[in-house]
């Protein structure tokens, strides 16, 4: 093993991969602008639907009612709906989406009322469309408050207090500290994507540097060369080490960003329409939950050797390919492999154990939910870092034995 | 100087069984000497040359390349050989300057030595013009230039050519004849495979013919012509194989 040899391929190789485009793409320009143009456009879009659907009142049309005038005056005076004209083709108007709710008030309901007895009222919607919902809440919730008065109505006459109908309230409150909640939320979440990313990462140049490399037929060229298979294999391992790490650290801080700068502009947008800055701190600090600082120090310590493992993992398979395509075909069902234990990791209920301490991804998985938690279990920590390490360097190990295989290196 | 004693090579293949690529081979080229081997595809030429290149571990035998064996000074050996073969590309995305520093760096030279090699190397194979752009956007004759400056930047004693100029045009296939020249001009070990008959009739003082992974028929020009009764090259092929090859 030589440092000056593994030095010349990585810079080589880092060069190299900063002119091309796909790696570029792949490694830094996707994870860097991926996540904030998602959470702008679909911020955008939903607070712009959501602003159109607010800003506009829902119009009801109150079917008969006509021996009832006081109901139909609160329904009419109440500014949260639109009273519109009655027409006959009422539920047709419903359907094409014209008017978002018919509120029918059967005959003598009014006089009913005042006698202490009243047929219901019927509320027509169209349901599954969001802003029939709307106007069916308004126009219940108009309904709701005039019975309620009329209740209170009729108590304050008997002379009865209020309270008799409601003997006790029901309150809850959180005695979680407010990083724990956080963790619990998106503490399943981080790790998930951080496992994806630094697989992810590593993908496009590891089937560059070795089948891609076979198939310009560069590899031999490379092998002409009096360096050390091994120095080679190092050389090469540490650059994919570095795309995927980039990758991670890349998209991390991007994604902070946009959260944190992101979720501040959004709240500022609807402090605005909505009025009252004290709504708008609630809002931005509900957006971002808070997680433990050396939660994520200790993530990115625990991420390291699987990011070894999963270069190396990357490197000797790809290695087998004689072309990227090939390589690209054995690449895709891995990236299911380290899904689905990552996936479990993020499912509530299952949490560490040394039996689980001991398999690859899903040990990392849980133990960063439980960091960003601020829970700090030491013991399973060194368990997990210390048999990942040791997955890490058997693979690094087969990558250098694969290097070395001519029937892999000359497969054709 | 190459000397092989009976170097062999086998491959395990599912369908085939046993292939023996290269079946003890014995052979010595002298300094200065420009040994062809002859032979038809898949006869075993490629197996042969990376055999002395120490791309590939012979399965017994061996070899002594500019006076260090395959096997056990593999590295050495590399340092001592230029390499160039139709299958060798270049970066890409490296500049030819870029690429020949590389090698020249892996090949354990300082920096400054590279410069002046580059230097030297461009005036000779008239390269000033590419130097500094990209191989991806190079003609086939750039390409080849490269390639040749890429073998010599540490000047090895010993130069093997695997089918140099398959698939080249004229023009640049002349290139690669005079370059094999200057190498034994200059006092170089150099063996050199092909298919093509008339370059061995050009460029070899030694041919080897061979078919099968084995070395059928061996000599000088003027001594192969007696040896066989036949003037044209190709004739001599085919009586030295063993009359018309069937396919």
């Amino acid at each position: 093993m030589n440092g000056n040899n593994i030095a010349t391929v990585y810079l080589k190789e880092l060069k190299d991969s900063l002119r091309d485009r796909r790696t570029l793409l792949s490694t830094i320009i996707i994870p860097t602008l991926v996540m904030p143009l998602l959470f702008f456009a679909f911020g955008s879009v939903m607070y712009k639907m959501d602003r159109q659907a607010r800003a506009e009142t829902p119009t009801v049309m109150i079917l008969g009612g006509e021996d009832s005038p006081k109901t139909v005056a609160v329904l009419r005076q109440d500014a949260r709906v639109r009273i519109v004209p009655t027409t006959a083709d009422w539920k047709q108007r419903i359907s094409d989406k014209k008017i978002r709710a018919a509120v029918e008030i059967p005959a003598g309901f009014d006089a009913g009322l005042a006698q202490g007895g009243a047929p219901a009222v019927t509320v027509y919607n169209y349901s599954g469309e969001s802003r029939s919902r709307l106007g069916v809440e308004q126009a219940e919730r108009i309904l709701r408050e005039l019975r309620e008065s009329t209740v209170e109505a009729r108590l304050g006459e008997r002379g009865v207090p209020v309270a008799l109908t409601r003997p006790f309230e029901i309150r809850r409150t959180n005695v979680a500290p407010p990083e724990k909640v956080g963790g619990n939320l998106i503490g399943g979440l981080i790790p998930y994507i951080i496992i994806m990313l630094c697989f992810t990462g590593a993908m496009y140049p590891a089937m560059d540097l070795t089948a891609g490399e076979k198939e310009r037929g560069t590899m031999e060229t490379l092998l002409c060369s009096p360096v050390a298979r091994v120095d080679i294999v190092l050389g090469k391992f540490l650059m994919v080490l570095t795309a995927s790490i980039a990758t991670m650290v890349l998209s991390l801080v991007s994604m902070s960003a946009t959260v944190v700068l992101g979720g501040s502009y959004f709240s500022a947008k609807v402090a605005v329409t909505r009025a009252g800055a004290a709504a708008a701190a609630a809002q931005t600090s509900s957006v971002i939950p808070v997680i433990d600082p050396l939660g994520v120090i200790g993530v990115f310590a625990m991420i390291l050797p699987v990011a070894v493992f999963f270069a190396a993992v990357l490197f000797t398979v790809s290695l087998f390919a004689k072309s990227y395509k090939e390589a690209q075909s054995y690449v895709a069902p891995l990236i299911l492999v380290v899904l689905l234990p990552a996936m479990i990791g993020m499912a509530p209920g299952i949490e560490l154990n040394a039996k689980l301490a001991l398999v690859p991804i899903l040990n990392l998985s849980l133990v960063c939910k439980e960091m960003l938690s601020g829970v700090w279990h030491w013991h399973y920590i060194a368990l997990i870092f210390g048999s990942t390490c040791v997955y890490a360097g058997a693979a690094l190990a087969l990558a250098v034995r694969m290097f070395n295989r001519e029937d892999v290196i000359f497969r054709t | 100087m190459i000397e092989a004693r009976n170097l062999t090579k086998t491959f395990r293949d599912k369908k085939r069984g046993e292939i023996r690529a290269a079946d003890d081979i014995s052979f010595r080229v002298a300094s200065g000497q420009i040994y062809g081997l002859l032979g038809a595809n898949g006869a075993g030429k490629t197996t042969t040359l990376r055999l002395f290149a120490t791309l590939l571990k012979p399965t017994s035998g061996s070899a002594n390349v500019a006076g260090y064996d395959v096997t056990r000074e593999p590295e050495k050996v590399r340092a001592h050989v230029g390499f160039l073969a139709a299958s060798t590309a270049l970066y890409g995305r490296l500049t030819a300057r870029e690429m020949i520093t590389y090698f020249g760096k892996l090949n354990g030279l300082a920096a400054a030595a590279i410069k002046a090699r580059i230097q030297q190397l461009a005036d000779e194979l008239d390269m000033h013009e590419f130097l500094d752009r990209r191989c991806d956007k190079f003609s086939t004759g750039m390409k080849q230039k490269t390639s040749i400056a890429r073998t010599l930047v540490h000047d090895p004693e010993v130069m093997i050519f695997d089918e140099p100029t398959l698939g080249l045009d004229v023009m640049t296939a002349r290139v690669i004849v005079k370059f094999v020249r200057d190498c034994k001009a200059r006092g170089k070990t150099v063996i050199y495979s092909t298919h093509v008959m008339s370059e061995v009739d050009k460029l070899c003082d030694v041919v080897g013919i061979i078919h099968d992974g084995r070395l059928l028929a061996e000599g000088t020009l003027p001594e192969l012509r007696a040896r066989f009764g036949e003037s044209d090259m190709e004739e001599i092929f085919v009586r030295a194989v063993g009359g018309e090859v069937v396919t």
